[in-house]
Protein backbone atom coordinates (compact mmCIF):
# COMPACT_ATOMS: atom_id res chain seq x y z
CA UNK A 1 0.00 0.00 0.00
CA UNK A 2 3.08 2.34 -0.14
CA UNK A 3 2.26 4.29 -3.10
CA UNK A 4 -0.72 5.19 -2.21
CA UNK A 5 0.14 6.40 0.87
CA UNK A 6 2.66 8.60 -0.70
CA UNK A 7 -0.12 9.91 -3.22
CA UNK A 8 -2.03 10.60 -0.01
CA UNK A 9 0.77 12.45 1.46
CA UNK A 10 1.18 14.23 -1.98
CA UNK A 11 -2.77 15.24 -2.10
CA UNK A 12 -2.22 16.21 1.39
CA UNK A 13 0.53 18.59 1.05
CA UNK A 14 -0.85 20.23 -2.23
CA UNK A 15 -3.98 20.98 -0.52
CA UNK A 16 -1.86 23.23 2.16
CA UNK A 17 -3.02 20.86 5.06
CA UNK A 18 0.63 21.00 6.72
CA UNK A 19 0.48 24.89 6.65
CA UNK A 20 1.76 26.68 9.47
CA UNK A 21 -0.66 28.85 11.60
CA UNK A 22 1.43 29.79 14.76
CA UNK A 23 3.20 31.38 11.52
CA UNK A 24 0.35 33.58 10.25
CA UNK A 25 -0.72 34.44 13.81
CA UNK A 26 1.94 37.08 13.73
CA UNK A 27 0.16 38.52 10.55
CA UNK A 28 -2.72 37.19 9.89
CA UNK A 29 -4.15 36.58 6.44
CA UNK A 30 -8.06 38.28 5.79
CA UNK A 31 -10.04 37.55 3.06
CA UNK A 32 -12.05 40.28 2.25
CA UNK A 33 -15.80 39.53 0.29
CA UNK A 34 -15.80 43.41 -1.20
CA UNK A 35 -17.72 45.16 -3.57
CA UNK A 36 -16.28 45.06 -7.52
CA UNK A 37 -16.14 49.55 -7.37
CA UNK A 38 -14.11 49.18 -4.28
CA UNK A 39 -10.76 47.15 -6.56
CA UNK A 40 -9.05 50.24 -6.74
CA UNK A 41 -8.91 51.58 -3.87
CA UNK A 42 -8.59 47.83 -2.10
CA UNK A 43 -6.24 47.10 -4.19
CA UNK A 44 -3.92 50.07 -3.57
CA UNK A 45 -4.45 49.63 0.13
CA UNK A 46 -3.50 45.75 0.07
CA UNK A 47 0.24 47.04 -0.91
CA UNK A 48 0.03 49.81 2.66
CA UNK A 49 -1.98 47.48 4.79
CA UNK A 50 0.37 46.75 8.04
CA UNK A 51 -2.05 45.00 10.13
CA UNK A 52 -3.01 41.84 7.95
CA UNK A 53 -2.21 40.54 4.70
CA UNK A 54 -5.43 41.09 2.38
CA UNK A 55 -7.19 38.64 0.09
CA UNK A 56 -9.86 40.28 -1.97
CA UNK A 57 -12.85 38.52 -3.96
CA UNK A 58 -14.33 41.35 -5.88
CA UNK A 59 -17.60 40.65 -7.75
CA UNK A 60 -21.14 42.33 -7.15
CA UNK A 61 -22.37 42.84 -3.76
CA UNK A 62 -25.69 41.08 -4.92
CA UNK A 63 -23.12 37.52 -5.78
CA UNK A 64 -20.91 37.76 -2.62
CA UNK A 65 -23.92 37.96 -0.31
CA UNK A 66 -25.73 34.82 -1.61
CA UNK A 67 -22.22 33.00 -1.48
CA UNK A 68 -22.31 33.87 2.52
CA UNK A 69 -26.03 32.93 2.52
CA UNK A 70 -24.73 29.63 1.28
CA UNK A 71 -22.24 29.16 4.01
CA UNK A 72 -19.14 30.33 2.24
CA UNK A 73 -17.36 32.81 5.41
CA UNK A 74 -14.69 35.88 4.41
CA UNK A 75 -14.01 37.32 7.40
CA UNK A 76 -15.67 41.19 5.99
CA UNK A 77 -18.19 41.33 3.43
CA UNK A 78 -17.98 45.12 2.06
CA UNK A 79 -20.67 46.38 0.48
CA UNK A 80 -21.71 49.39 -2.65
CA UNK A 81 -24.89 49.09 -0.10
CA UNK A 82 -26.18 49.56 2.94
CA UNK A 83 -29.10 46.98 2.61
CA UNK A 84 -27.50 44.00 1.84
CA UNK A 85 -25.52 43.65 4.57
CA UNK A 86 -28.31 45.14 6.76
CA UNK A 87 -30.11 41.83 5.64
CA UNK A 88 -27.41 39.47 5.94
CA UNK A 89 -27.14 40.87 9.87
CA UNK A 90 -30.85 40.79 10.05
CA UNK A 91 -30.35 36.94 8.97
CA UNK A 92 -27.86 36.32 11.74
CA UNK A 93 -25.11 35.80 9.02
CA UNK A 94 -22.74 38.92 9.57
CA UNK A 95 -22.03 41.44 12.70
CA UNK A 96 -23.45 44.90 13.26
CA UNK A 97 -22.71 47.07 9.81
CA UNK A 98 -20.75 50.02 9.35
CA UNK A 99 -21.14 52.97 6.87
CA UNK A 100 -17.88 53.34 5.29
CA UNK A 101 -17.66 55.42 2.20
CA UNK A 102 -19.76 57.23 -0.54
CA UNK A 103 -19.97 57.62 -4.08
CA UNK A 104 -21.39 59.64 -6.84
CA UNK A 105 -23.40 57.69 -9.60
CA UNK A 106 -22.53 59.32 -12.99
CA UNK A 107 -23.06 59.11 -16.58
CA UNK A 108 -19.41 57.39 -18.17
CA UNK A 109 -19.46 57.58 -22.22
CA UNK A 110 -16.18 56.83 -24.37
CA UNK A 111 -13.50 59.59 -23.81
CA UNK A 112 -13.56 59.44 -27.66
CA UNK A 113 -16.08 60.24 -29.67
CA UNK A 114 -19.03 60.41 -27.18
CA UNK A 115 -22.34 59.76 -28.70
CA UNK A 116 -23.88 60.83 -25.87
CA UNK A 117 -23.39 64.52 -24.02
CA UNK A 118 -25.81 64.77 -21.64
CA UNK A 119 -29.23 62.51 -19.98
CA UNK A 120 -30.92 63.97 -22.61
CA UNK A 121 -29.53 61.99 -25.11
CA UNK A 122 -29.74 58.54 -23.76
CA UNK A 123 -33.19 57.96 -24.80
CA UNK A 124 -32.77 58.77 -28.34
CA UNK A 125 -33.40 56.02 -31.10
CA UNK A 126 -30.05 54.22 -32.30
CA UNK A 127 -27.81 54.63 -28.43
CA UNK A 128 -26.98 51.48 -26.66
CA UNK A 129 -26.77 51.25 -22.86
CA UNK A 130 -25.02 49.10 -20.59
CA UNK A 131 -26.50 49.47 -16.74
CA UNK A 132 -25.85 46.77 -14.21
CA UNK A 133 -28.62 44.39 -13.45
CA UNK A 134 -31.12 45.01 -11.19
CA UNK A 135 -30.31 42.46 -8.30
CA UNK A 136 -26.33 44.60 -8.01
CA UNK A 137 -26.14 47.98 -6.27
CA UNK A 138 -25.22 49.70 -9.41
CA UNK A 139 -27.88 48.50 -11.48
CA UNK A 140 -30.27 49.68 -8.92
CA UNK A 141 -29.22 52.79 -8.19
CA UNK A 142 -29.43 53.19 -12.00
CA UNK A 143 -32.90 52.71 -12.12
CA UNK A 144 -33.72 54.53 -9.19
CA UNK A 145 -32.12 57.46 -10.72
CA UNK A 146 -33.75 56.71 -13.67
CA UNK A 147 -37.10 56.49 -11.70
CA UNK A 148 -36.78 60.40 -10.80
CA UNK A 149 -36.97 61.71 -14.38
CA UNK A 150 -40.55 60.50 -14.51
CA UNK A 151 -41.88 57.30 -16.07
CA UNK A 152 -41.69 58.73 -19.93
CA UNK A 153 -38.24 59.37 -19.96
CA UNK A 154 -37.23 56.33 -17.69
CA UNK A 155 -39.22 53.79 -19.90
CA UNK A 156 -37.42 55.40 -23.34
CA UNK A 157 -34.03 55.35 -21.25
CA UNK A 158 -34.77 51.56 -20.31
CA UNK A 159 -35.72 50.42 -23.61
CA UNK A 160 -32.12 51.33 -25.44
CA UNK A 161 -30.34 48.96 -22.63
CA UNK A 162 -28.23 46.22 -24.45
CA UNK A 163 -26.68 44.72 -21.87
CA UNK A 164 -27.28 44.44 -18.02
CA UNK A 165 -24.39 43.59 -16.24
CA UNK A 166 -23.93 41.26 -13.58
CA UNK A 167 -21.27 43.97 -11.37
CA UNK A 168 -19.93 47.52 -12.44
CA UNK A 169 -16.37 46.36 -13.58
CA UNK A 170 -18.79 45.05 -16.85
CA UNK A 171 -20.34 48.38 -17.62
CA UNK A 172 -17.11 49.70 -17.20
CA UNK A 173 -15.63 47.41 -19.99
CA UNK A 174 -18.47 47.68 -22.04
CA UNK A 175 -18.18 51.62 -22.13
CA UNK A 176 -14.53 51.66 -22.49
CA UNK A 177 -14.50 49.54 -25.40
CA UNK A 178 -16.89 51.53 -27.46
CA UNK A 179 -19.45 48.67 -27.52
CA UNK A 180 -22.20 50.28 -25.69
CA UNK A 181 -22.69 54.24 -26.22
CA UNK A 182 -22.68 55.00 -22.32
CA UNK A 183 -23.72 53.63 -18.22
CA UNK A 184 -24.25 54.62 -15.24
CA UNK A 185 -21.18 53.89 -13.03
CA UNK A 186 -19.47 55.30 -9.77
CA UNK A 187 -17.21 58.25 -10.48
CA UNK A 188 -14.46 56.25 -8.78
CA UNK A 189 -14.46 53.72 -11.45
CA UNK A 190 -14.86 56.32 -14.41
CA UNK A 191 -11.62 57.97 -13.09
CA UNK A 192 -9.89 54.54 -12.53
CA UNK A 193 -10.69 53.69 -16.38
CA UNK A 194 -7.21 55.28 -16.94
CA UNK A 195 -8.33 57.77 -19.33
CA UNK A 196 -10.53 55.72 -21.67
CA UNK A 197 -13.97 57.19 -20.05
CA UNK A 198 -15.08 60.40 -19.07
CA UNK A 199 -17.66 61.19 -16.34
CA UNK A 200 -20.68 63.16 -16.94
CA UNK A 201 -21.91 64.41 -13.52
CA UNK A 202 -25.60 64.18 -12.86
CA UNK A 203 -28.02 66.82 -11.28
CA UNK A 204 -27.85 66.50 -7.21
CA UNK A 205 -31.55 66.21 -7.65
CA UNK A 206 -31.10 62.76 -9.43
CA UNK A 207 -28.70 61.58 -6.97
CA UNK A 208 -29.00 58.36 -5.40
CA UNK A 209 -26.73 58.54 -2.27
CA UNK A 210 -24.68 55.64 -2.79
CA UNK A 211 -23.47 54.51 0.36
CA UNK A 212 -20.97 51.56 1.62
CA UNK A 213 -21.51 48.99 4.29
CA UNK A 214 -19.33 46.80 6.11
CA UNK A 215 -19.23 44.02 8.11
CA UNK A 216 -17.64 41.01 9.99
CA UNK A 217 -18.96 37.65 8.49
CA UNK A 218 -20.51 35.58 11.49
CA UNK A 219 -18.02 32.53 11.97
CA UNK A 220 -15.43 34.57 10.28
CA UNK A 221 -11.85 33.14 11.59
CA UNK A 222 -9.75 36.63 11.80
CA UNK A 223 -13.10 38.46 13.69
CA UNK A 224 -10.35 40.77 15.63
CA UNK A 225 -7.96 41.64 12.56
CA UNK A 226 -11.57 41.86 10.60
CA UNK A 227 -13.23 44.51 12.77
CA UNK A 228 -9.44 46.56 12.97
CA UNK A 229 -9.81 46.34 9.10
CA UNK A 230 -13.28 47.71 9.25
CA UNK A 231 -12.16 50.43 11.53
CA UNK A 232 -9.14 51.25 9.21
CA UNK A 233 -11.42 51.90 6.47
CA UNK A 234 -13.11 55.08 8.89
CA UNK A 235 -9.63 56.40 10.19
CA UNK A 236 -6.15 55.22 8.79
CA UNK A 237 -4.92 53.52 6.31
CA UNK A 238 -7.88 52.20 4.70
CA UNK A 239 -9.42 55.40 4.85
CA UNK A 240 -6.72 57.50 2.95
CA UNK A 241 -6.47 54.66 0.14
CA UNK A 242 -10.62 55.11 -0.45
CA UNK A 243 -9.92 59.08 -0.56
CA UNK A 244 -6.90 58.66 -2.72
CA UNK A 245 -9.21 56.07 -5.12
CA UNK A 246 -12.14 58.83 -5.49
CA UNK A 247 -14.20 56.72 -3.10
CA UNK A 248 -16.20 59.84 -0.78
CA UNK A 249 -16.38 59.48 3.18
CA UNK A 250 -19.21 58.08 4.79
CA UNK A 251 -22.73 60.78 4.29
CA UNK B 1 -1.58 -8.66 -0.69
CA UNK B 2 0.18 -10.09 -4.26
CA UNK B 3 1.61 -7.18 -6.09
CA UNK B 4 -1.26 -7.20 -8.73
CA UNK B 5 -4.31 -7.42 -6.33
CA UNK B 6 -2.70 -3.57 -4.81
CA UNK B 7 -2.65 -2.26 -8.20
CA UNK B 8 -6.18 -3.38 -9.21
CA UNK B 9 -7.50 -1.78 -5.76
CA UNK B 10 -5.55 1.51 -6.47
CA UNK B 11 -7.28 1.14 -9.89
CA UNK B 12 -10.64 1.15 -8.50
CA UNK B 13 -10.05 3.75 -5.88
CA UNK B 14 -9.05 5.87 -8.18
CA UNK B 15 -11.43 5.54 -10.39
CA UNK B 16 -14.34 6.19 -7.20
CA UNK B 17 -12.38 9.00 -6.37
CA UNK B 18 -12.79 10.34 -9.84
CA UNK B 19 -17.11 9.09 -9.87
CA UNK B 20 -17.62 10.58 -6.45
CA UNK B 21 -15.56 14.13 -6.68
CA UNK B 22 -17.45 14.66 -10.51
CA UNK B 23 -20.82 13.14 -9.72
CA UNK B 24 -21.32 14.42 -6.06
CA UNK B 25 -21.90 18.56 -7.44
CA UNK B 26 -24.01 16.77 -10.58
CA UNK B 27 -26.07 14.92 -8.33
CA UNK B 28 -26.88 17.85 -5.90
CA UNK B 29 -28.47 19.72 -8.34
CA UNK B 30 -30.86 16.83 -8.88
CA UNK B 31 -31.06 16.37 -5.44
CA UNK B 32 -31.80 19.98 -4.38
CA UNK B 33 -34.20 20.31 -7.44
CA UNK B 34 -37.01 19.00 -7.46
CA UNK B 35 -39.72 17.98 -10.60
CA UNK B 36 -42.19 20.73 -9.92
CA UNK B 37 -39.58 23.36 -9.01
CA UNK B 38 -37.86 22.17 -12.39
CA UNK B 39 -40.74 22.35 -14.81
CA UNK B 40 -41.86 25.73 -12.82
CA UNK B 41 -38.77 27.37 -14.13
CA UNK B 42 -39.31 26.35 -17.48
CA UNK B 43 -42.53 28.48 -17.54
CA UNK B 44 -40.54 31.61 -16.76
CA UNK B 45 -40.05 33.53 -19.43
CA UNK B 46 -36.43 34.71 -18.71
CA UNK B 47 -35.79 30.98 -18.66
CA UNK B 48 -37.17 30.18 -21.94
CA UNK B 49 -35.81 32.62 -23.66
CA UNK B 50 -32.53 31.77 -22.22
CA UNK B 51 -32.96 28.24 -23.61
CA UNK B 52 -34.32 28.94 -27.23
CA UNK B 53 -31.03 31.62 -27.08
CA UNK B 54 -28.39 28.81 -26.10
CA UNK B 55 -30.16 26.57 -28.43
CA UNK B 56 -30.12 28.48 -31.79
CA UNK B 57 -27.00 29.68 -31.14
CA UNK B 58 -24.90 26.66 -30.05
CA UNK B 59 -27.15 25.29 -33.34
CA UNK B 60 -25.59 28.50 -35.65
CA UNK B 61 -22.41 27.67 -34.39
CA UNK B 62 -22.31 24.24 -34.78
CA UNK B 63 -22.90 24.48 -38.23
CA UNK B 64 -20.29 27.25 -39.25
CA UNK B 65 -17.75 24.83 -36.78
CA UNK B 66 -18.84 21.69 -39.09
CA UNK B 67 -19.04 23.26 -42.33
CA UNK B 68 -15.68 25.49 -42.18
CA UNK B 69 -13.49 23.21 -39.88
CA UNK B 70 -14.01 20.01 -41.69
CA UNK B 71 -12.51 20.86 -44.68
CA UNK B 72 -9.43 22.36 -42.79
CA UNK B 73 -9.38 19.27 -40.98
CA UNK B 74 -8.88 17.38 -43.79
CA UNK B 75 -5.91 19.83 -44.95
CA UNK B 76 -4.12 19.45 -41.86
CA UNK B 77 -4.46 15.57 -41.60
CA UNK B 78 -3.28 15.02 -45.48
CA UNK B 79 -1.08 17.47 -46.41
CA UNK B 80 2.30 18.38 -44.63
CA UNK B 81 3.66 22.15 -44.99
CA UNK B 82 6.72 24.28 -43.46
CA UNK B 83 5.15 25.74 -40.71
CA UNK B 84 2.14 23.21 -39.59
CA UNK B 85 2.86 23.26 -36.23
CA UNK B 86 2.79 26.85 -35.89
CA UNK B 87 -1.03 26.49 -37.52
CA UNK B 88 -1.81 23.59 -35.27
CA UNK B 89 -1.04 25.58 -32.45
CA UNK B 90 -2.87 28.43 -33.09
CA UNK B 91 -5.83 26.61 -33.85
CA UNK B 92 -5.37 25.02 -30.83
CA UNK B 93 -4.54 28.24 -28.92
CA UNK B 94 -8.46 29.00 -27.89
CA UNK B 95 -8.95 25.73 -25.76
CA UNK B 96 -6.02 26.93 -23.66
CA UNK B 97 -7.19 30.73 -23.72
CA UNK B 98 -9.24 31.90 -20.37
CA UNK B 99 -12.81 32.75 -21.74
CA UNK B 100 -12.19 36.26 -19.79
CA UNK B 101 -9.19 36.74 -22.18
CA UNK B 102 -11.13 35.09 -25.33
CA UNK B 103 -14.08 37.65 -24.88
CA UNK B 104 -11.45 40.71 -24.51
CA UNK B 105 -9.36 39.16 -27.27
CA UNK B 106 -12.69 39.19 -29.81
CA UNK B 107 -13.96 43.27 -28.07
CA UNK B 108 -10.10 43.90 -28.95
CA UNK B 109 -10.33 42.27 -32.62
CA UNK B 110 -13.66 42.38 -33.88
CA UNK B 111 -15.49 44.71 -31.19
CA UNK B 112 -16.48 48.47 -32.35
CA UNK B 113 -13.07 50.07 -32.16
CA UNK B 114 -10.76 46.58 -32.25
CA UNK B 115 -8.98 46.44 -35.03
CA UNK B 116 -11.80 45.22 -38.01
CA UNK B 117 -14.13 47.75 -35.69
CA UNK B 118 -14.47 50.03 -39.62
CA UNK B 119 -15.87 46.78 -40.90
CA UNK B 120 -17.42 44.86 -37.98
CA UNK B 121 -19.01 48.37 -36.58
CA UNK B 122 -21.42 47.29 -33.21
CA UNK B 123 -22.91 44.42 -35.47
CA UNK B 124 -21.20 41.86 -33.53
CA UNK B 125 -20.79 43.24 -29.96
CA UNK B 126 -24.18 42.81 -27.39
CA UNK B 127 -25.86 41.32 -30.62
CA UNK B 128 -27.29 37.92 -31.13
CA UNK B 129 -24.30 37.32 -34.00
CA UNK B 130 -21.74 38.37 -31.15
CA UNK B 131 -22.57 35.37 -29.32
CA UNK B 132 -22.11 33.19 -32.11
CA UNK B 133 -19.10 34.35 -32.81
CA UNK B 134 -17.83 33.82 -28.96
CA UNK B 135 -19.35 30.27 -28.74
CA UNK B 136 -17.34 29.76 -32.57
CA UNK B 137 -13.76 31.09 -30.91
CA UNK B 138 -13.97 29.00 -28.02
CA UNK B 139 -15.92 25.26 -29.23
CA UNK B 140 -14.02 24.89 -32.75
CA UNK B 141 -11.04 23.83 -31.95
CA UNK B 142 -12.46 20.99 -30.10
CA UNK B 143 -14.28 19.79 -33.09
CA UNK B 144 -10.92 20.30 -35.47
CA UNK B 145 -8.48 18.54 -32.90
CA UNK B 146 -10.63 15.34 -33.02
CA UNK B 147 -11.86 15.64 -36.96
CA UNK B 148 -8.01 15.83 -37.77
CA UNK B 149 -7.24 13.11 -35.89
CA UNK B 150 -9.79 11.11 -37.27
CA UNK B 151 -8.46 11.83 -41.18
CA UNK B 152 -5.20 11.16 -39.89
CA UNK B 153 -6.42 8.00 -38.89
CA UNK B 154 -7.63 6.40 -41.61
CA UNK B 155 -6.19 3.88 -43.79
CA UNK B 156 -4.87 6.00 -46.81
CA UNK B 157 -5.14 2.92 -48.89
CA UNK B 158 -8.83 3.60 -49.39
CA UNK B 159 -8.52 7.29 -50.63
CA UNK B 160 -5.84 6.00 -52.90
CA UNK B 161 -8.33 3.45 -54.07
CA UNK B 162 -11.16 5.62 -54.58
CA UNK B 163 -8.66 7.87 -56.45
CA UNK B 164 -7.33 5.10 -58.79
CA UNK B 165 -11.19 4.05 -59.57
CA UNK B 166 -11.65 7.78 -60.85
CA UNK B 167 -13.17 9.72 -58.17
CA UNK B 168 -11.37 13.62 -57.61
CA UNK B 169 -10.11 14.36 -54.83
CA UNK B 170 -13.22 16.38 -53.61
CA UNK B 171 -15.08 13.02 -54.49
CA UNK B 172 -12.84 11.04 -52.30
CA UNK B 173 -13.09 13.51 -49.63
CA UNK B 174 -17.08 13.44 -49.84
CA UNK B 175 -17.44 9.97 -49.91
CA UNK B 176 -14.68 8.10 -48.28
CA UNK B 177 -12.85 10.22 -45.76
CA UNK B 178 -16.10 11.90 -44.43
CA UNK B 179 -18.47 8.43 -43.63
CA UNK B 180 -15.43 6.78 -42.46
CA UNK B 181 -14.14 9.12 -40.39
CA UNK B 182 -17.80 10.34 -39.22
CA UNK B 183 -17.41 8.57 -35.32
CA UNK B 184 -14.40 10.68 -35.23
CA UNK B 185 -15.84 13.62 -36.37
CA UNK B 186 -19.18 13.32 -34.15
CA UNK B 187 -16.87 12.84 -30.97
CA UNK B 188 -16.05 16.11 -31.96
CA UNK B 189 -19.38 17.86 -32.56
CA UNK B 190 -20.33 16.45 -29.28
CA UNK B 191 -17.51 18.25 -27.39
CA UNK B 192 -17.36 21.42 -29.28
CA UNK B 193 -21.58 21.34 -28.47
CA UNK B 194 -20.57 20.86 -24.86
CA UNK B 195 -18.31 23.63 -25.05
CA UNK B 196 -20.84 25.89 -26.84
CA UNK B 197 -23.77 25.17 -24.74
CA UNK B 198 -21.76 25.64 -21.47
CA UNK B 199 -19.69 28.42 -22.79
CA UNK B 200 -20.18 31.48 -20.20
CA UNK B 201 -17.05 34.15 -20.00
CA UNK B 202 -16.43 34.82 -23.64
CA UNK B 203 -20.12 35.51 -23.67
CA UNK B 204 -20.40 37.61 -21.12
CA UNK B 205 -18.10 40.08 -22.38
CA UNK B 206 -18.36 40.60 -25.49
CA UNK B 207 -21.73 39.80 -26.10
CA UNK B 208 -23.17 41.40 -22.29
CA UNK B 209 -26.16 39.79 -21.03
CA UNK B 210 -29.59 40.54 -22.01
CA UNK B 211 -32.77 38.46 -21.53
CA UNK B 212 -33.62 37.08 -25.19
CA UNK B 213 -30.74 38.79 -27.57
CA UNK B 214 -27.44 38.03 -25.76
CA UNK B 215 -28.67 35.84 -22.22
CA UNK B 216 -27.71 32.29 -22.91
CA UNK B 217 -28.27 29.46 -20.08
CA UNK B 218 -25.40 29.91 -18.23
CA UNK B 219 -25.67 34.03 -18.35
CA UNK B 220 -29.36 33.78 -16.94
CA UNK B 221 -27.94 31.00 -14.25
CA UNK B 222 -25.25 33.65 -12.92
CA UNK B 223 -27.91 36.36 -13.23
CA UNK B 224 -30.41 34.40 -10.88
CA UNK B 225 -27.95 33.03 -8.68
CA UNK B 226 -27.75 36.13 -6.14
CA UNK B 227 -31.45 36.67 -6.14
CA UNK B 228 -33.40 33.06 -6.12
CA UNK B 229 -30.60 30.41 -5.96
CA UNK B 230 -33.55 27.40 -5.97
CA UNK B 231 -34.49 28.96 -9.42
CA UNK B 232 -30.93 28.99 -10.92
CA UNK B 233 -30.25 25.47 -9.70
CA UNK B 234 -33.84 24.48 -11.60
CA UNK B 235 -32.20 26.17 -14.52
CA UNK B 236 -28.81 24.58 -14.40
CA UNK B 237 -30.59 20.74 -13.80
CA UNK B 238 -31.97 21.92 -17.25
CA UNK B 239 -29.21 22.35 -18.96
CA UNK B 240 -27.03 19.47 -17.51
CA UNK B 241 -30.31 17.32 -18.78
CA UNK B 242 -30.43 19.37 -22.19
CA UNK B 243 -26.04 18.67 -22.63
CA UNK B 244 -26.74 15.18 -21.67
CA UNK B 245 -29.46 14.53 -23.55
CA UNK B 246 -27.44 15.92 -26.71
CA UNK B 247 -24.05 13.71 -25.81
CA UNK B 248 -26.04 11.15 -25.89
CA UNK B 249 -27.50 11.54 -29.17
CA UNK B 250 -24.46 12.92 -31.30
CA UNK B 251 -22.38 9.68 -29.80
CA UNK B 252 -25.55 7.26 -31.20
CA UNK B 253 -25.34 8.65 -34.14
CA UNK B 254 -21.52 8.31 -34.64
CA UNK B 255 -22.05 4.56 -33.07
CA UNK B 256 -24.84 4.00 -35.74
CA UNK B 257 -22.27 5.17 -38.20
CA UNK B 258 -19.80 2.79 -37.36
CA UNK B 259 -22.14 0.16 -37.58
CA UNK B 260 -23.62 1.00 -40.93
CA UNK B 261 -19.86 1.74 -42.10
CA UNK B 262 -18.90 -2.12 -41.08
Amino acid sequence: MRPIAAAAAIVLALAGCGEDDEKSAERPVLTVSAAASLTGAFEALKRDYTAAELRFSFAGSDELAAQIRKGVTPDVFAAANTKLPEALAKEGLVEEPMVFASNDLVLAVPADGAKVSSLDDLGRPGVKLAIGSESVPVGEYTRELLSGLGPERAKAILANVRSEEPDVTGVVGKVSQGAADAGFVYRSDADAASGRLRAISLPARLDPRVAYGAAVVKGARRRKAARTFIRSLLDGQGERALRRAGVGPPP
Amino acid sequence: MGPGTWFAALLCLSLAAVLIFLGLPVAAIFLDTSPTELIASLGQPEARDALMLSLRTTAASLALIVLVGTPAAYLLATRSFRGKAVVVTLVELPLVLPPAVAGIALLASVGPTGLLGSLTGDSLALQTAGVVVALTFVASPFYIRQAQAAFAALDRSWLDAARTLGASEAGAFVRVAVPAALPGLAAGTALALGRALGEFGATLIFAGSFQGVTQTVPLAIYARFATDFDAALALAAVLVLISAALLLAVKLVGRSSTLAGA
